[in-house]
């Protein structure tokens, strides 16, 4: 079984994110695979061994030539990906993304599952994998929190607001998956050594047949007007716990009368 | 200049519409003279009266779609409607359907979607809407530029659901047109995890526990007090992630927004992707070891401590007031 994964590369969380003057974030530092996508990965890698054959193919797109995240993933052992690298897909919104990423999908052969996590750290549309099955005119099934698949179709528990609904679908589909999911792996040494000379099939967005104006941030249909800061709360007492900091709490919680 | 129409995804579960969808309502009728509702399941007549008195004149409803998923089908069949006649705009929630279903929508209609937003105005002939990021200290303000309709998701707690008192909503068939293959994807069973206490996100206490708690079995402690508060326990994504409680009970940018009248953060640092589903409680007790947590730059009372100690004793004087 084939399985491609949709990973992304994003500024470190844990750094404080910025924005650049067109109010795209900012992406000059490192990128790293955003840990979302570690699961997506780590499910592929599970799914292709127990299927007992098959490869897992990483697909991702950036306005630069970055590939640190990727490396990530192929050390993790994914056999190879596709990068979309171009300038014109700085802005992108999530359709255009959507769009640009099934063109890159169309590329590997005898795509059995298409993975992806549920929303990225750092844009959080959300709504990226649905839109991809929807551009490839595929079966979908999102928020999943546990997938196998058997003969053909693949069954998920996908998360609902009271519980989860057991859901399946025959193959080939879209399934986008919940952190949790799967308990990643950490690369090896010899995996990190091995992803090195990985294939990373790097393609423009010419290449894919798709026009670049009609993409990134002048065919996204969408302005960003302005971006100011949002009113800050205040930060209120701060103690240092003597042994009786729980006092404090009650008394902090008979003022508000929830007790 | 007020919209013409807008239309807002009705979502219910057995047969009681779910609050982001008043809360939609609400909005909607502040925007536009024509407010209508779309909803796929077996359940429009039933809910067709509190749709009706909170604005909607109409739901269109695909009905019972047999097992198949909101996402493709809905989206199909509003694309249908759509053709006809579209809506200025199209409101769902930030929810799982609503999300599937908008995330279909915009590539039936290519057509743009803009998500996670907690407000939307009409500013001369543009719709414009307000996205919270880097967990909720900058707002960003995207207009629509690519016509009718525009499409939009909204965090739960976005706006104050209130009623109008107007009649039963109209119910109306919506068609849902042959998807294919691509409709494929099946419900064969739904689980309902039963839970005690009031729900994650209409509680008015919440206590949640992060990294901070140092092991799964430590979390038991949270369960407790969020039972002795009669409130409803959270986690940080990081616990989740780590497998020590079930999915639903997350908090954050992923999870669950909670506005409570009182947020207690046990042993949470306070990352972005956190702050953004809980900086919006009335107030917050932060309990966390380390004097630079991004927690207790936020909290109303910050304690810098051991939740190992604090908890416990919290506990015991909850305990002994009965």
């Amino acid at each position: 079984m084939n399985v491609v994964v949709c990973v992304k590369q994003i500024p470190d969380p844990a750094d404080p994110g910025a924005l650049e003057e067109d109010h795209t974030l900012k992406r000059t530092g490192k990128l790293i695979l955003d840990e979302s996508d570690s699961f997506g990965v780590e499910m592929a890698l599970q799914l292709v061994d127990k299927a007992g054959g098959g490869d897992v193919t990483l697909v991702s797109m950036a306005p630069n030539d970055e590939t640190s995240g990727l490396r990530t993933a192929l050390a993790m052992g994914a056999a190879k990906a596709v990068l979309v690298s171009d300038p014109a897909l700085a802005g992108a919104g999530a359709l255009d993304t959507a769009k640009v990423l099934a063109a890159a999908i169309g590329r590997v052969e005898g795509a059995d599952l298409i993975l992806a996590a549920t929303e990225s750290s750092d844009g959080y549309t959300g709504t990226v994998p649905e839109q991809i099955a929807g551009v490839l005119d595929l079966p979908s099934i999102t928020f999943a929190k546990h997938v196998e698949v058997a003969d053909g179709t693949v069954s998920v528990q996908r998360q609902t607001e009271l519980g989860y609904d057991q859901c399946e679908s025959p193959l080939p589909a879209v399934v986008s998956v919940t952190a949790g999911v799967v308990e990643p792996r950490y690369p090896s040494f010899k995996g990190i050594m091995a992803a090195k000379s990985k294939p990373v099939d790097q393609v423009t967005v010419a290449d894919l047949g798709i026009d670049a104006s009609a993409v990134g941030a002048a065919g996204a249909g969408q302005q960003i007007v302005e971006v100011t800061p949002a009113p800050e709360r205040q930060a209120g007492e701060i103690i240092e716990d003597d042994g009786e900091a729980h006092l404090k709490i009650i008394d902090f919680l008979d003022g508000l009368k929830v007790l | 200049m007020a919209l013409s129409t807008i239309w807002v995804h009705a979502e219910a579960s057995d047969a009681k519409v779910a609050t982001i969808t008043l809360e939609m309502l609400a909005k909607a009728r502040e925007l536009a003279d024509t407010v209508e509702c779309f909803h796929s399941g077996p359940d429009a007549e039933a809910i067709a009266a509190t749709l009706g008195a909170h604005g909607a004149g109409k739901v269109h409803t695909t009905g019972d779609l047999g097992g198949g998923l909101a996402g493709v089908h809905l989206a199909s069949a509003l694309a249908q409607a759509a053709g006809a006649a579209p809506p200025d705009l199209v409101m769902f929630g930030t929810t799982y359907d609503g999300r599937d279903t908008a995330a279909r929508l915009s590539v039936k209609l290519d057509k743009p979607v803009i998500t996670n937003n907690t407000d939307v105005a009409v500013e001369g002939d543009d719709i414009v809407v307000f996205e919270p990021i880097f967990g909720g200290t900058q707002i960003v303000k995207t207009k629509f530029a690519a016509g009718a309709p525009a499409i939009a998701t909204f965090r739960p707690k976005s706006f104050v659901a209130e009623e109008s008192g107007g009649a039963a909503a109209e119910v109306a068939e919506l068609a849902v047109p042959d998807s294919g293959a691509a409709g494929a994807a099946r419900v064969t069973d739904r689980h309902v995890e039963e839970s005690s206490g009031p729900k994650l996100d209409e509680a008015a206490v919440v206590v949640s526990g992060g990294r901070g708690l140092g092991e799964a079995e430590k979390y038991q402690i949270i369960e407790d007090l969020a039972k002795a508060l009669k409130g409803a326990p959270g986690a940080s994504r990081a616990i989740v992630d780590a497998g020590w409680v079930p999915y639903s009970y997350q908090v954050g940018q992923t999870g669950k927004v909670v506005k409570p009248t009182v947020y207690i953060a046990a042993g949470i640092s306070g990352a972005t992707q956190h702050m953004v589903g809980m900086k919006g409680s009335k107030n917050i007790v932060a309990i966390n070891k380390d004097p630079e947590a991004p927690i207790l730059s936020i909290a109303d009372l910050g304690i810098v401590g051991d939740v190992h100690k604090v908890l416990p004793k919290l506990l015991e004087a909850l305990q002994s007031r009965g």
